[in-house]
C-alpha cells in the first residue's frame, strides 16, 4: 500500500510520472532535419498546455464523469485563477506558489456559490444554469468589473507594480525560487534536439499531484458516493443519504481544479483575459473529457493531450503546406485536394474536430480509453487463440451507458 | 402506543381527495399489511410516510417523533427503509457497491466526505456487506454489474440494502409485483425469515391476497383514500364490507 494505492493503482501512478517525466523526448520523435519535424510537439508551451489543460480536464472529471452533472460553465473558474495569479504577480511576487494557491483558493470559493446556486436542479437545466453563470462572469471581467480585470485589454504586468515581497534584484518574470519558468535546457542528440523547460516540469508536477488526488478520489468511499448520484439519485435519498452536498463538493473540487489549471497559464504567460472565461472553453473542456473518456482516469488527460496536440498541428498546415503535399498531382486536381482539405486545416481545425468527435461518439462512446481497451481485448483474444482470456466477463459488465446528461 | 401512528392524514391532489381521515396505527414488531382496489390511496400513504409528499393536515408520528417535513433521507436516518415497486438500486454499480452504500450511510450519516481512506480499505464495511449478501443468497454475485441482475435478484438485493442499515420499520410496495408463482413464494420465505430473525416491524402494501394473509399479522383495507375496516387476516377473509371494496357493489 504505497501512498495510499494498492499494487496495480501504484503501478498505474508511476507509469502516468513516468510518461510526464519524459514527455519532452515522448512528443519530440523526429529529427529536426526530417521532413517531419513539423510535427514535433516537443516544445515548451505546447507541453506545459497539455499537462495545464490535462490538470482541467481531470478535475472535470470528478465532477460529470463521477456525478453525471455536465457543467458548461468551467471557463469562469478558470479564468479566476488566472486573474487571482496575475494580482498576485502584480501586488505581492513574481514567485509562483503564491499566485498558484491565491488561484485555487478564489475559483474555489467561486465554484461554491454558483454550485450551490446551479447544483438545485439537475440534467438540462442545472447545465444551462452553470452556462448562464459562465456567461456573466465573462460579461463582468470583459466590462462591468473593469477596475479588477482591465477589460478587453486583460491583465498585465507592469513595471511599476508594487510586488512588496520581491527584492530589488529579484527576476523580472515568473519564477521558482529564483529560477524562470522560461528558462529552458537543450539537449542535443545528433540531429535530435529535446527541450526541458522550467515552467513545463512546473505544471507537470502539478498535473502529477492531480491524477494522484483525482486517483485517491475515485478509489475512496467519497468516491463511491459520486458514483451513486450518477447511479440513482432516489435511492441514494432512500439510503439517508443527501446527495447535494456531495455534488456541491464535486462540483467545488472540480472549479478549484480549474482555478490550479488557471493559475498556472498565467504563470506560464503572465496575463490574464476575459476570453478565458468564454464558453467555448468551457465546452472545449467537455469535449476533451468525453473524446477521452469521461469518468475514467486516464481519459481526461488522453482527451486534452490528443485535442491540444492536434490541433497544434492542424493549425499550421496552412495552404502553402498542402500545395507542397500534392505537388505530384495533376495541377487542376491538386487545387482542387488542397481546396478541399484546407477547409480542415488551419483555421478550419475546428471542423476536423467535430468530425473527430462526432466519429468517437458514434462508433467508441467511452472515448480514446475505451478505444483502447478494445484494441488491448482484440490483442489478448489472438494471443489466447480466440478465447478471449479473463476479460470474457462481457455479461457481468455490461458496456457502460453513454454520457448523457440525466 | 404503535411504532407508527398515522392521526387524521388528509391529502388532496387539486379536486382529488386522494387521502380522507387517515388513521393507522402499526404495532412494533409486527406485519401490517394495506390491501385496496387501485386508486385507493396506498401509495400517497406510502409517499407521506417516507417524507415525499407533505399531507395537508393531520400528524405522523414514528417512534414518538413527528416524520412531517423532514426530508426523505432524514426519515430514512430515523429508522424508516422503503423496497419499491420496481427496485432502485445502483445499476451502474457492482452488488457488492451497493450495499456497501448504505453501511457507509449507517455508519456516517447523510454527508461525510471520505476522501482519503480507500473502500477497499473499509474491511469492517465490505465484512458487513458481504453478510448481508449471504443473507439474501447473493454472495456469488459480488462483482456483477447491478444492471445486469434478473428483476429477483434486484429485489433481493435491493431488500439487502434496506436490512443492512436495520431499519426499525420496513416499508414495502408490492414486493411481489409482475413475479411468477414460484418467486413469490420465494419472496415470502424470504420476508418471512427477515421478520423472524430481525425483529422489524413491516409495512406491506399488496394486491396479492396470497402474500398478504401468508405474512401479514394485521390488515387494512383502503378504499377511495380512508380505511375501510382494520382487522385480523381470519377476519378479513370474510369481512362483507372488503368484499363490496373490492368487487363493487353487489345491488346496482
Amino acid at each position: 500500500m504505497l501512498f495510499g494505492l494498492n499494487k496495480k493503482d501504484t503501478r498505474f501512478l508511476i507509469i502516468v510520472v513516468l510518461l510526464t517525466l519524459f514527455t519532452p523526448f515522448l512528443m519530440q520523435p523526429f529529427a529536426e532535419t526530417s521532413p517531419l519535424a513539423q510535427f514535433n510537439g516537443g516544445y515548451p508551451d505546447l507541453m506545459a498546455k497539455v499537462a495545464i489543460f490535462g490538470i482541467f480536464a481531470i478535475g472535470f472529471n470528478i465532477l460529470f464523469g463521477l456525478t453525471g452533472y455536465l457543467s458548461f460553465g468551467h471557463a469562469a473558474f478558470l479564468g479566476v485563477g488566472s486573474y487571482a495569479a496575475v494580482w498576485m504577480f502584480k501586488l505581492l511576487t513574481l514567485n509562483v506558489f503564491p499566485a498558484v494557491i491565491l488561484a485555487v483558493i478564489m475559483s474555489g470559493l467561486l465554484a461554491l456559490v454558483i454550485g450551490w446556486i446551479s447544483l438545485r436542479r439537475s440534467g438540462i437545466y442545472f447545465s444551462i444554469l452553470t452556462l448562464a453563470m459562465a456567461e456573466m462572469a465573462y460579461r463582468l471581467a470583459y466590462s462591468v468589473l473593469t477596475p479588477i480585470t482591465n477589460g478587453e485589454t486583460g491583465l498585465q504586468l507592469r513595471p511599476h507594480d508594487p510586488r512588496v515581497l520581491d527584492g530589488p534584484g529579484a527576476p523580472q518574470y515568473p519564477n521558482l525560487f529564483g529560477l524562470e519558468l522560461n528558462d529552458s535546457y537543450f539537449l542535443r542528440l545528433g540531429d535530435h534536439v529535446f527541450t526541458f523547460n522550467v515552467g513545463y516540469y512546473f505544471c507537470a508536477a502539478f498535473a502529477i499531484l492531480a491524477f494522484y488526488v483525482s486517483l485517491r478520489i475515485f478509489r475512496s468511499p467519497f468516491g463511491l458516493m459520486l458514483r451513486a448520484v450518477k447511479a440513482n439519485q432516489q435511492r441514494m435519498n432512500y439510503t439517508g443519504l443527501s446527495p447535494r452536498p456531495y455534488t456541491l463538493a464535486a462540483f467545488v473540487i472540480s472549479g478549484m481544479y480549474a482555478g490550479l489549471a488557471g493559475g498556472l497559464m498565467a504563470a506560464m504567460d503572465p496575463l490574464a483575459g476575459a476570453e478565458r472565461m468564454q464558453w467555448t472553453v468551457g465546452g472545449e473542456v467537455v469535449i476533451m473529457t468525453i473524446l477521452g473518456g469521461a469518468g475514467t482516469l486516464m481519459g481526461p488527460v488522453l482527451g486534452a493531450g490528443t485535442i491540444k496536440y492536434l490541433e497544434n498541428i492542424f493549425s499550421k498546415i496552412n495552404e502553402n503546406v498542402l500545395h507542397q503535399w500534392f505537388a505530384f498531382l495533376p495541377d487542376g486536381l491538386e487545387n482542387m485536394v488542397v481546396w478541399l482539405i484546407a477547409h480542415f486545416t488551419g483555421e478550419g481545425w475546428a471542423l476536423t474536430l467535430g468530425l473527430m468527435f462526432m466519429l468517437v461518439v458514434f462508433f467508441m462512446p467511452g472515448g480514446l480509453v475505451e478505444g483502447g481497451r478494445r484494441i488491448a481485448r482484440l490483442w489478448r483474444k489472438r494471443r489466447h487463440g480466440g478465447d478471449g482470456g479473463a476479460d470474457g466477463d462481457e455479461l457481468h459488465r455490461p458496456a457502460r451507458s453513454p454520457h448523457v446528461a440525466e | 402506543m404503535g411504532i407508527l401512528e398515522v392521526k387524521n392524514v388528509n391529502k388532496n391532489f387539486g379536486g382529488l381527495k386522494a387521502l380522507k381521515d387517515v388513521n393507522l396505527s402499526v404495532q412494533e414488531n409486527s406485519v401490517h399489511a394495506i390491501i385496496g382496489p387501485n386508486g385507493a390511496g396506498k401509495s400517497t400513504l406510502l409517499n407521506v410516510l417516507v417524507g415525499k409528499l407533505i399531507p395537508d393536515t393531520g400528524s405522523v408520528m414514528f417512534n414518538g417523533r413527528s416524520v412531517l417535513g423532514r426530508k426523505p433521507h432524514e426519515i430514512n436516518q430515523m429508522g424508516i427503509s422503503r423496497v419499491f415497486q420496481t427496485p432502485e438500486i445502483f445499476g451502474d454499480l457492482t452488488v457488492l457497491e451497493n450495499v456497501l452504500i448504505p453501511c457507509f450511510a449507517h455508519r456516517d450519516g447523510a454527508f461525510r466526505i471520505h476522501a482519503f481512506e480507500t473502500v477497499e480499505a473499509e474491511a469492517e464495511m465490505i465484512d458487513m456487506a458481504r453478510h448481508i449478501l449471504e443473507d439474501v443468497n447473493m454472495a456469488d454475485k459480488c462483482h456483477i454489474h447491478a444492471a445486469a441482475l434478473s428483476r429477483g435478484d434486484k429485489r433481493r438485493l435491493e431488500m439487502a440494502m434496506c436490512l443492512v442499515q436495520e431499519p426499525k420499520l420496513l416499508l414495502l410496495d408490492e414486493p411481489t409485483a409482475g413475479m411468477a408463482r414460484a418467486n413469490t413464494n420465494r419472496t415470502i420465505d424470504l420476508l418471512q425469515e427477515i421478520h423472524e430473525k430481525r425483529a422489524i416491524t413491516m409495512v406491506i402494501i399488496e394486491h396479492d391476497m396470497h402474500v398478504v394473509f401468508s405474512l401479514a399479522q394485521r390488515i387494512t383495507v383502503l378504499a377511495q383514500g380512508t380505511p375501510l375496516v382494520e382487522d385480523t387476516p381470519e377476519n378479513i377473509k370474510g369481512n362483507p364490507k372488503v368484499r363490496e371494496a373490492y368487487l363493487g357493489t353487489a345491488e346496482v
